[in-house]
């Protein structure tokens, strides 16, 4: 096999990863719960961008300017009617109604979609690559990895250089004494999941350019932003990159041996990780 | 510039205030004494909106603000030094201190004064809050209120096992925030400590107030009736 | 007489046994179509309880709980078809191999707190999920593969009538099971996790031990009922078995009818199989407005409807709960 081709592939696929995971990681990282829905807010958002081109007649990129502001909406909605409710300390809530929201919107999009998988038109760029020697890096994987790289910079200064980046991890560490400075941590929560959903609907976009999606396809998605973070480490910013290049690389040298072991391979090293490294390979940073 | 009013506080079944009524003028520094338990925390943190009264009435200002959330009290510029210092302990000196101004209320405290006023903050800028001596936790605890520009402080046992040259420190700082005409109530074990820092003492035994007055005009014998009950 | 009724648990175990004389009964009086019908009601029964016992009773909030209903059909099986071990016994020997799976995977998943513990329940599925459908041999390939063993049990009435006699048996006994935990020692050690695990700790409770066992007793528990939905169906799919469907019934069931009780699963069974029945012509809608049922329970009544009940005539079917001495809660 073709080992360098191999590790470039899981490289640019470990950029989808990483906006898959910083997601799943923020709004845990801000409110210790965990988004069981947060791969159907996924497929949502390549849906949603798949109505805009057709409405619209948009490319899928401009798309992007349009569902990231609504998925952004949409989280901070569903936090403050809903999930703001279930933060009485007890997880079950949280992993209950998540859950709930899981197999509505996976039911909702087979009912709208019809269960046939579907893929975003991005018309020459879709199949457009740069050729490097032997290698073949297609400009959709690149154009991804570059937009995790920036993603996770921008958040790195929000959460570092302004008041409210400082007042998400002040929240963090101790929502009530961060009442005590004037911040509403219900409303914090709620920028957090929709921020968190901004980046979901990047994401999903980008698998939508990138491959066909089908409405049952969330759970999946979820599993591997839970091993990229698993990977990279627990509220560690950059080790979900780096968390979700390894997943990459991991399933696509899986796949290469045998394609039915492309996820098989990614959970492998997930469990292999939680074994030997229970903390994952960066430990938690300041940041988040 | 706050009344309370006949407060009974209740934690579930547990009612740790009974009947509480104190008052406190602009520019006043109010010492709150008691035991272990005796309800000193509670009270500042019902003041601060962390908890609210069952029954009674809080004026700040001439409004009604029981069961007003804590981050509105903030905003309307009462500032927590919470028992233990809470620092967030994944920011630094500076973020923790930063945080303080999130409310953004304007006023005489800027980052700069803060360091000015302790020193040995500025050259731990930029450490982990985690990583200071205690004492200097106690300094950003503070600092971090008076980022907020608070018309008025709560103190809760600043003095809490810190060494006794630091605790000096710390209280002529008390003395340069109160000459700016910010109002302060403080918490205090140390009754010596509460009485000299003070313009006006209540002492609470067991969620009552057993006590009040001028300091000057307060017996020893008194005091230590009120503080123990015998 | 007297003596016989006089403990709870003995009131329990004896009206327990006449009910499931009575429903066992059934198999020499009822209807065939009756109890295929109620095969299924038991089963999910079954399964509800496991949920509760895992989830409400021991904090462990898993969503994985498919992955020992596929290794308990395939299990079964396996063994009985592969192996040729006698049917009845590869039936037992089902819990067995469960057990010995989830005392591995219970190991890992511990690392993870709160709702990461809830997707690596969903991981370790999938890995369960992805190694059988990925070995023809074993899967049968897409089309699946379906039991030979239970031709030998001839009339399929018979099969039929068995199967429902073990589905009786298994709802009653995870009942059972169920309640004699959660009044042994045990479940007091359980129950003092739930108030604070920290407390239960510094007790001498040892949280990860109690857990872990509850973790492997409800995995072998799910297979049995996985290796009996088998039996009944006799035609096994990976996609199916593994399915993530199952746990989102379980959770439905216990969330509906209220967790952390035995009445409560009961009751949601109920709700949740009738609800099914009529909704089952809707497709992708009936579980949508299961997951708005789940969703908006959990919100305003998290108690679920048993617990609406009780909350207005303080009935209690199965008083798990020890009764504090007066004494006691005065002094407290
Ligand atoms: N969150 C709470 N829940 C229940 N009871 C509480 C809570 N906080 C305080 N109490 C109880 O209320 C009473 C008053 O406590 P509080 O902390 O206000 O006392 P304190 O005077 O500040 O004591 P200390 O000098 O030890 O700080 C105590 O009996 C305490 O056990
Ligand atoms: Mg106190």
């Amino acid at each position: 096999m073709d080992w360098l081709n191999a590790i470039v592939q899981g490289i640019l696929l470990g950029g989808l990863y990483a906006l898959y995971g910083t997601g799943l990681s923020l709004i845990f990282g801000v409110m210790r719960i965990v988004n069981l829905a947060h791969g159907d807010f996924i497929v949502l958002a390549a849906y949603l961008s798949l109505v805009v081109t057709q409405i619209a007649g948009l490319s899928p990129f401009a798309t992007i300017l349009a569902v990231v502001p609504l998925l952004f909406v949409f989280g901070y909605v569903l936090q403050k009617t809903v999930l703001n409710r279930a933060l009485t300390g007890n997880l079950l809530p949280p992993v209950v109604i998540t859950f709930g929201i899981s197999i509505i919107l996976q039911n909702a999009l087979q009912l709208i979609f019809s269960p046939n998988s579907q893929g975003l038109d991005a018309g020459s760029l879709e199949t457009a690559s740069i050729q490097l020697g032997r290698l073949n890096i297609g400009w959709v994987p690149f154009i991804t990895l570059i937009t995790a790289i920036v993603v996770l910079a921008i958040l790195q200064l929000f959460l570092t250089r302004t008041a409210l980046g400082r007042a998400f991890r002040a929240t963090s560490d101790n929502p009530g004494i961060a009442e005590l400075m004037g911040i509403n941590s219900r409303q914090i929560y709620g920028i957090a999941l929709g921020l968190s959903l901004a980046i979901v609907a990047l994401a999903g976009i980008l698998l939508g350019i990138r491959t066909n999606f089908a409405p049952a396809e969330g759970p999946a998605r979820l599993l591997f932003a839970f091993e990229t973070v698993i990977i990279g480490g627990l509220g560690n910013l950059w080790g979900t990159l780096i968390g979700g290049i390894i997943l990459g690389i991991a399933q696509v040298i899986g796949a290469s041996f045998n394609p039915g072991w492309f996820q098989l391979a990614g959970h492998v090293v997930t469990l292999l990780v939680l074994a030997f490294l229970p903390s994952g390979l960066f430990p938690r940073t300041r940041e988040l | 510039m706050l009344k309370l009013q006949k407060i009974d506080l209740y934690y579930g079944q547990f009612q740790a205030l009974f009947d509480v009524s104190i008052s406190v003028e602009q520019g006043e520094t109010l010492a709150i004494i008691g035991a272990n338990g005796a309800g000193k925390t509670s009270l500042l943190r019902l003041i601060a909106g962390a908890h609210s009264a069952g029954s009674g009435e809080i004026l700040f200002k001439g409004e009604e603000v029981n069961k007003r959330p804590a981050y509105e009290m903030a905003k309307l510029g009462i500032a927590l030094v919470p028992e233990g210092r809470m620092l967030f302990p994944s920011l630094t000196v500076e973020e923790n201190l930063l945080v303080g101004n999130y409310v953004r209320r304007p006023g005489p405290w800027k980052l700069n004064d803060i360091y000015k006023l302790f020193p040995s903050l500025h050259e731990r800028r930029k450490n982990p809050s985690s990583n200071i001596s205690g004492g200097q936790q106690q300094m950003v605890a503070i600092g971090r209120a008076l980022m907020s520009n608070p018309n008025l402080i709560l103190l809760d046992e600043i003095s809490l096992g810190l060494a006794p040259l630091i605790i000096e420190e710390i209280y002529r700082v008390v003395k340069q925030i109160s000459a700016l005409g910010t109002t302060v109530i403080l918490v205090e074990q140390d009754v010596r400590r509460g009485m000299n820092a003070a313009d006006r003492v209540y002492c609470l035994l067991e969620g009552k107030i057993s006590l009040t007055g001028r300091p000057s005009e307060l017996s020893m014998e008194e005091v230590s009736q009120a503080y123990f009950g015998v | 007489m007297r003596s016989l009724l006089y403990t709870p648990e003995r009131r329990i175990a004896v009206i327990g046994f006449l009910v499931a004389a009575v429903l066992i009964s059934m198999a020499s009086w009822g209807e065939i179509r009756t109890m295929s019908l109620l095969i299924e009601f038991f089963y999910l029964l079954a399964l509800s309880q496991l949920w509760n016992l895992l989830a409400g009773y021991a904090g462990l909030v898993s969503v994985g709980q498919q992955a020992w209903i596929g290794i308990g059909g395939y299990a079964l099986l396996v063994m009985a078809d592969d192996f040729g071990i006698p049917l009845g016994l590869a039936f037992l020997l089902v819990g067995v191999v469960a057990a010995l799976l989830s005392y591995p995977a219970a190991k890992l998943l511990f690392r993870l707190r709160g709702g990461y513990y809830a997707i690596g329940t969903w991981v370790v599925s999938e890995v369960f999920y992805l190694l059988i459908s990925g070995s023809t041999s074993w899967s049968g390939g897409g089309l699946g593969r379906s039991l030979q063993a239970a031709r030998f049990i001839q009339p399929p009435a018979m099969r039929i009538t068995l199967v429902y006699v073990i589905a009786v048996v298994l709802a009653i006994g995870s009942i059972a099971l169920v309640y004699y935990l959660m009044r042994s020692r045990l479940g007091l050690g359980l129950t003092a996790i739930r108030d604070s695990e920290m407390g239960a700790a510094s007790l001498g409770v040892n949280v990860n031990k109690l857990k872990l066992f509850v973790y492997v007793v409800c995995a072998a528990g799910t297979a049995i009922v996985g290796a009996l939905i088998y039996l009944n169906a006799l035609n096994i799919i990976p996609k199916a078995a593994f399915s993530v469907n199952w746990t989102a019934y379980m959770i439905f069931m216990v969330v509906i009818g209220g967790i952390g009780t035995i009445e409560g699963p009961i009751f949601g069974t109920i709700v949740f199989f009738l609800l099914r029945q009529y909704l089952s012509d809707f497709g992708e809608w009936s579980l949508i407005i299961l997951g708005c049922a789940a969703v908006i329970i959990m919100l305003v009544a998290p108690q679920g409807l048993w617990g609406i009940i009780r909350g207005r005539s303080q009935i209690e079917l199965f008083p798990v709960r020890r009764k504090l001495s007066p004494n006691f809660e005065k002094s407290e």
